[in-house]
């Protein structure tokens, strides 16, 4: 007598938010592609349980400052593109990737200190370079980032990019940027589901469409804490799965930043034999800490080295084929 | 389906004797049917009930050994779906795959490379588990001679050959390293099942393009036959397809108790991609989600070492960092005028610094203060690694008295601390080091020159 299989699909209620980056004319931007991520209503690639309907993306990282302290696998990669946020952003979008996350770093009081007008520069040249739409950092100090974000919002206006990062301590200023640009915004928590929610709900609060904000759990890389954003990012999607329109929004990694800081991608000198060849080492550090991300729910993945792009979009590819 | 705490209620004597140590025998249903008492506890179970039971009061999935007796690799036993549930506990095996065409000096050297291969991350030793010799078409000899050759050395084993003689031949090449063999399917399944019962070997069921239920029905088949120890091959060999198989066994395994399914599963990385980046990613999906045995083809270290990184990671308690004693540790051996460096109790943390103060070269105390087991960041965020925790350890560990200066280093990450541990620990002198772990062995070269 055959064994029958005992049904192991999950139904869920809850469907994570469709959000767009990036407007085309027909909406008042001037971006010749847009991305739209969200909307599954399934565990990742889980096809069997219901709707993936659109693909996780690749943004590329770019700096409107020759990065110092990157490792030379990444700055000989990229050559001398480096040293222009405009032609960084046209190679990265040659080389595949599907959205710019271009970082107003200058502005760290340590590291230039610019203002609001090399910021409204730097994002129109880095607009008219690429196609693709746009998420932008500040460089992650308050006031500065207030004063070039809000900059930002408005040189790009009718652009829909995303204002990063946007976190409890700055949401206010961020969320109100957004909403008077039409702009997106990336918000940021450490590593907690409450503090993410809690977060969204803020943000909710000011009047900021769901269909506009992108969740960033802040990520560990592969060796260095990736077990714990696996685990968050994981209850964050069963969570918004269940229902919790508080957690219902994609999800943002910054997978390239975080491992490109570990030693092992960083550097050959005086490390074991048994870590093998250095480059291959670098691109895998930041290849299976996506691929772990992407597994828990990552949404739009920010990368550092023009060949783990491509790396990655080969597994989104893979994982799109729907069983 | 598993049995509630009612169901089992019913199957016991009912006297409340309290023999098995719960007040009723309700009370001792309801830890049975949470797994966590064992049925032997009541002496009053009959042969009967105590069959129905076992059945349902076994691991969710199976608990598979491979290797000799003493040093085996265990997989299975795996409890939860969801890794913040709870840990998942057996590490998948990694495997390399040795094809029998290969020459003989290209076997030796690349099954050299994988028994040699060991490297300590975070104070545990990694490495990979075994090798996996396929036989393809080579005769029975030339695959014993392989296996022959592979049973000599310190890694467990998986044989692969269709053909049950030559299987037979490999598995008395073996001896005593109880190999895992693979597969059997639906054309060779007696067979096989017959020589894992003989040899005592775990045998692979191999099903085809993730047709589980064909898969559960071989496996149906096969514990009638008397077999227990089984691995599951799905048959998919793609991102996509091998996700939502393992996933679905998974399940099927623990949220159904659905026994043919109960056993672990073994993954092919090496079949989907081409090249070695491609084929450890997928390797990490398997690890990430639901693999038992994860076989490569291509032996490249660093793809391995990010393997076996990731693998620590995944496996590790989601509820309780590693975490080391904290305290004075001696790193060279340092003298009084030595530097002092102060971290935190998370063993990442420590491993990180600890490596890089030896790499250095230069003797150090490395005082350790007790953050719960937090990164530097985190435990600062929590307020367990502030100039009042750092001034205890100063204290409690009398590294005043081993030393001739009064000079401390804190990690670069906590810069903003300095004003406060001056004011805490009065007439020492707050260097800040450098942010990364990485930066330590020339900022000690920097605090040797300026002395
Ligand atoms: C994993 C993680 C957690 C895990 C805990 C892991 C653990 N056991 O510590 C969890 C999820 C529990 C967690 C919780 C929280 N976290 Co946390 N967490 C992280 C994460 C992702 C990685 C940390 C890590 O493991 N790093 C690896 C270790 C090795 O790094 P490290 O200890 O700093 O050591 C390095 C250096 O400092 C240096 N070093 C170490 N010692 C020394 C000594 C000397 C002398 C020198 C020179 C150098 C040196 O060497 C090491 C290697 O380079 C970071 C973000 C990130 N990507 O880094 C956030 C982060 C540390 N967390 C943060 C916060 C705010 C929290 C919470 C307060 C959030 C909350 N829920 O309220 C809680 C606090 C915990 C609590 N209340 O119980 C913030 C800290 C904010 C800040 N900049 O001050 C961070 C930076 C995230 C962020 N960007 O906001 N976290
Ligand atoms: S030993 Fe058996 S019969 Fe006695 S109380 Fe416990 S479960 Fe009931």
């Amino acid at each position: 007598m055959p064994v029958a299989l005992p049904e192991v699909k999950e139904t869920w209620s809850g469907k994570i938010v469709e959000v767009t980056l990036g407007a085309g004319p027909d909406k008042g931007g001037t971006r010749g592609r847009t991305v739209t991520v969200g909307g599954e209503t399934a565990l990742p690639f889980l096809h069997f349980e219901g709707q993936i309907p659109n693909r996780p993306v690749i943004a590329a990282e770019v700096s409107d400052r020759a990065p110092e302290d990157w490792s030379s696998l990444l700055t000989e990669a990229w050559g001398g593109v480096l040293e222009d946020p405009a032609s960084w952003a046209a190679r990265a979008e040659e080389l595949g990737a599907e959205v710019i996350a271009l970082s107003l770093d200058s502005a760290h009081p340590e590291r230039g200190d610019t203002g609001a007008k090399e910021a409204r520069a730097t994002v129109r040249k880095v607009l008219e370079a690429t196609s693709l739409p746009l998420i932008i950092y500040g460089p992650g100090q308050i006031d500065k980032d207030n004063e070039v974000l809000v900059a930002a919002a408005e040189e790009a206006k009718g652009e829909r990019v995303a204002l990063g990062n946007c976190e409890e301590k700055n949401y206010r200023t961020i969320v109100a940027a957004a909403l008077a640009n039409d702009q997106a915004v990336i918000a940021k928590t450490p590593i907690d589901v409450n503090l993410a929610k809690q977060l969204n709900v803020l943000i909710g609060d000011m009047g900021l469409a769901r269909d506009r904000i992108i969740m960033d759990p802040t990520t560990g890389a592969l060796g260095y804490g990736i077990e714990y954003t696996y685990s968050v990012m994981e209850r964050v999607r069963l969570a918004a799965l269940t229902g919790d329109a508080a957690l219902q929004e994609p999800l943002l990694v910054t997978a390239g930043y975080e491992a490109w800081r570990a030693k092992e991608a960083r550097t050959s000198e005086g490390v074991p034999a048994q870590w093998g060849d250095w480059n291959q080492r670098g691109l895998l550090w930041e290849a299976n800490t996506s691929v772990t991300l992407l597994g828990t729910g990552a949404d739009i993945l920010v990368l550092r080295h023009p060949e783990t792009i491509s790396l990655v979009k080969y597994a989104v590819d893979e994982l799109m084929k729907g069983v | 389906m598993a049995l509630t705490g009612i169901a089992i209620y019913k199957m016991l004597a009912q006297t409340n004797c309290k023999e098995c140590g719960y007040p009723t025998c309700l009370a001792f249903a309801m830890k049975l049917a949470a797994r966590q008492v064992e049925l032997s506890a009541c002496p009053y179970v009959s042969e009967e009930v105590k069959a129905q039971l076992d059945s349902a009061a076994a691991p969710p999935v199976r608990l598979v050994s491979v290797g000799p007796e003493g040093h085996s690799l265990e997989v299975g036993n795996e409890t939860v779906v969801y890794r913040h549930e709870k840990t998942f506990v057996h590490q998948p095996g990694v495997f390399f795959r040795l094809r029998a065409d290969l020459d003989d000096q290209a076997f030796a050297e690349r099954l050299d490379a994988v028994a040699d291969y060991h490297i300590e991350r975070v104070g545990q030793t990694l490495g990979p588990d075994g090798v996996a010799i396929e036989a393809d078409s080579a005769p029975a000899d030339r695959f014993a001679s392989l296996v022959g050759k592979a049973a000599g050395k310190d890694v467990a084993l998986i044989l692969m050959a269709s053909d049950p003689a030559v299987m037979e031949a490999g598995l008395k090449a073996a001896g005593a390293s109880r190999p895992l063999i693979y597969p059997a399917d639906a054309a060779n399944q007696e067979a096989m099942v017959a020589l894992a019962k003989t040899y005592k070997a775990p045998l692979v069921l191999r099903g085809a393009d993730g047709d589980l239920e064909a898969l559960a029905n071989l496996a149906d088949e096969a514990v009638k036959q008397g077999l227990e120890d089984l691995v599951l091959d799905p048959g998919t060999r793609g991102w996509a397809d091998s996700l939502s198989a393992l996933t679905r066994l998974r399940r099927a395994a623990i949220k159904k108790n659905f026994r043919p399914l109960g056993y672990p599963a073994i993954a092919f990385a090496g079949e989907a991609g081409d090249g070695p980046e491609k084929e450890a990613m997928l390797a990490s999906q398997f690890i990430d989600r639901y693999a038992g045995f994860i076989v490569l083809d291509n032996f490249e270290p660093a793809a391995l070492y990010s393997l076996l990184t990731l693998r620590q990671n995944i496996y590790t308690d989601p509820q309780k960092p590693i975490q080391v004693t904290p305290g004075l540790y001696e790193i060279g051996e340092p003298k009084a005028e030595s530097p002092v460096l102060v971290t935190t109790n998370f063993s990442l943390t420590y491993f990180s610094v600890a490596g890089e103060v030896e790499g250095a070269g230069r003797p150090a105390w490395l005082l350790v203060s007790d953050s719960e087991g937090m990164s530097v960041l985190t435990a600062w965020a929590a307020g367990k690694f502030d100039a009042e925790a750092i001034g205890k350890a100063v204290k409690n560990t009398g590294i005043a008295d081993k030393i001739s200066h009064k000079k401390i280093v804190i990690p670069g990450a906590v810069a903003t601390i300095s004003g406060e541990l001056e004011e805490e620990l009065s007439g020492w002198e707050i260097l800040v080091g450098p942010r990364e772990a990485i930066g330590i062995p020339s900022y000690l070269r920097y605090l040797a020159s300026n002395n």
